[in-house]
């Protein structure tokens, strides 16, 4: 009986289609939401993610998430270096300043001041120059969506001048960096050379960056620092999820994006519900004809669920397909949506979305044909 | 002589004809809400396995009713149905689906032939339905399709099919698995006269045997000649039973109206 089932569902092309277009729009509209949804949060984190090396993340207990910096005194790397279980700590900043090219542009920047020494936070992948310049004077390394997006069109080019809050940049390399939450360009400078483009202040530190010692817990060396110096420290991943919580909880994101995901969930639901409802009761008299014939319920039951589930994952499969062309064709395509892709949990999730809205769906239609009395195939 | 006439069995094989059915005293009602409808008011039928039997009376008389009841698909709200030896009205749903699907076929006025099916495949569903692997399914189907003339149609669907052609294709999914009873409703009511003749003389030349019944609801008089009996209804009651569209058997209120050698006597017949 599956076959015929199959074959039932094959045999109405249009409905047929009709179904797999509303499973594959409702997939696409839940699954490429979801993603951007993602994307914007990693953004939110994406610096603390870039830095790769230190396991802690030092800081004034005031600072609430990434972007909001209450300056630490210049004594507190030292001061951190003193505790026990800290194998290194180096200076990290991170400031906006307002960049000048030389045709007069004018451009709010983020800029990531690294430890001299260590170069500790720098980009890893770089796409043109050498890291090690960075260690020339005046010199710092932007991210390629920054270059291209204050010089839109233009060729990279190393040794490109601007003038950052009117102070001298040449820039001596390109690098790809995750894109921060709002899009501006990134430059990476030495923390020394950071200090001389910002305007002068008692206290510039922004963070301080930690590498724990051997046989010492990231976590147990968070408590041990804020003991220890009264700064608030988290392990990596405990201030990125800070930093995306904050943001949860203090803009409108979560709530537009839960609108537009509900919405794509509803508007799916709708377009397949219907359509698979309508097929079910279009062939009511068919399966009321199945049913006289001594088809058991059971068995129409497994017939309407195989029926659902191959729309379901067809329908799925399409959309999910489109979902990822998406990312891929916008990633290359729009520098703003640049490092947004589909998290292989969202593709999960949507695929238990979808199979939720159709086996719901099925369920609801079957009803009908459960009930329906086998004598309407007597009647004419 | 008439079709029936010429088929029907002697009457010395009719008294020793088992009973395909018999009903006593059935009643049904539908009930709506507060208002409750009486359909059947007190019908007691009998037709002997061998022959074919025609119900016939005017529209919403209850002869649809009285053949659902009697293929196992609806329940009587009151009395006896006996098919084949069978007391079918106290069967659950599950053992009245299983009954169906092995005792009983059906030929419907609209055919409810599967449109996304091809030929041979509706006519092989109700041995699909009954766990027999596809390949040996439509491959009996396809010998009895061919049977009744329709090989060269087996791959066609439903929509290719003239409506004789697709009465066929029912009557070979009525018959594929060797039922009992089979159990057809309008058979010709959407068929020319010519077609309605060959439906018939294939439905009595193949579903008809000593321990098989066909019976037949029917507004078509111009088939009234293949009925071994007919049985007229109307207002929810068995009129009287004609047979062989000789004789009338006069119908009473709570009387058996049956004409066979057994219960009626030869003389009836």
């Amino acid at each position: 009986m599956n076959r015929i089932a199959l074959q039932m569902l094959l045999g109405d092309r249009a409905k047929y289609l009709g179904l797999i277009f509303g499973i594959m729009f409702a997939t696409l509209l839940i699954s490429q939401q979801t993603s951007i949804f993602v994307g914007i949060l990693i953004r939110t984190a994406g610096q603390i993610l870039d830095v790769y090396e230190a396991d802690i993340w030092v800081m004034d207990p005031r600072v609430k998430f990434f972007e909001e910096i209450e300056p630490l005194p210049d004594t507190a790397v030292a001061r951190v270096r003193g505790v026990p279980g800290v194998q290194w700590g180096v200076p990290f900043f991170r400031g906006q300043v307002v960049a000048r090219s030389t045709d007069g542009m004018l451009q709010q920047i983020m800029l990531l001041g690294l430890d001299d020494a260590t170069l500790t936070g720098a980009p890893r992948k770089m796409i043109m120059g050498n890291l090690e310049d960075l260690r020339r004077p005046d010199s710092v390394i932007m991210d390629r969506d920054g270059f291209n997006f204050i010089w839109p069109g233009e060729e990279m080019k190393l040794g490109k001048v601007i003038e950052l809050n009117d102070r001298r940049a040449e820039i001596v390399g390109f690098c790809e960096t995750t894109p921060p939450f709002v899009t501006t360009p990134v430059v990476y400078s030495r923390y020394s050379n950071a200090m001389k483009y910002v305007p002068p202040r008692s206290k510039q530190l922004s963070y301080v960056l930690v590498k724990a010692g051997e046989g010492q817990t990231p976590e147990e060396l968070c408590k041990k620092i804020t003991a220890q110096t009264g700064f608030a420290a988290y392990t990596w991943r405990e201030w990125a999820w800070k930093t995306v919580g904050y943001i949860l909880a203090r803009t409108g994101i979560p709530i537009n994006f839960g609108i537009t995901i509900a919405l794509g969930f509803i508007v799916g639901s709708a377009i397949a519900g219907q359509t698979f409802y309508l097929f079910v009761v279009e062939n009511l008299k068919q399966y009321g004809a199945l049913k006289a014939i001594g088809v058991s319920n059971g068995r129409i039951l497994l017939m309407v669920l195989l029926q659902a589930l191959v729309v379901g994952v067809i329908g799925y499969s399409l959309g999910i397909g489109l979902a990822a062309m998406f990312f891929e064709f916008a990633g290359k395509n729009a520098p703003a949506l640049r490092g947004f892709f589909l998290p292989w949990e969202v593709a999960v999730g949507a695929f238990v979305a979808i199979m939720t809205i159709v086996l719901l769906v099925s369920v609801f239609s079957v009803r009908k044909v459960l009930v329906v009395d086998p004598a309407i195939v007597f009647r004419g | 002589m008439s079709q029936a006439s010429q088929t029907s069995m002697s009457a010395a094989t009719l008294a020793t004809a088992p009973v395909a059915i018999e009903c006593r005293a059935i009643t049904k009602e539908f009930v709506n809400g507060d208002m409750v409808t009486p359909v059947l008011r007190g019908v007691d039928l009998e037709f002997p396995a061998g022959e074919m039997g025609f119900l016939v009376g005017p529209s919403g008389c209850g002869k649809t009713t009285l053949i659902s009841i009697i293929a196992g698909i609806l329940t009587p709200t009151d009395g006896e149905v006996t098919v084949f030896g069978r007391d079918i009205q106290h069967l659950s749903a599950g053992q009245k689906t299983r009954f169906r699907r092995e005792n009983v076929g059906f030929i419907f006025q609209q055919y409810n032939l599967l449109p996304a099916l091809s030929a041979v495949e509706n006519a092989a569903i109700p041995l699909i339905a009954a766990g027999l692997p596809y390949r040996e399914a439509t491959a009996a189907a396809a010998e009895l399709l061919s049977r009744l003339d329709m090989g060269d149609h087996l791959k066609k669907q439903p929509r290719q099919l003239s409506g004789g052609q697709q009465q066929r294709v029912a009557v070979a999914r009525a018959l594929v698995h060797q039922p009992k009873l089979v159990v057809c409703d309008e058979p010709t009511a959407a068929l020319d006269a010519h077609t309605g003749h060959r439906v018939l003389e294939l439905l009595r030349a193949i579903a008809l045997s000593p321990d098989r019944a066909v019976i037949v609801v029917t507004h078509d008089n111009r088939i009234f000649e293949f009925a071994d009996r007919i049985a007229h209804m109307d207002d929810g009651r068995i009129l009287d039973i004609e047979r062989n569209g000789h004789q009338r058997i006069p119908g009473a209120s709570g009387a058996t109206h049956t004409a066979t050698a057994r219960h009626g006597g030869s003389h009836h017949v």
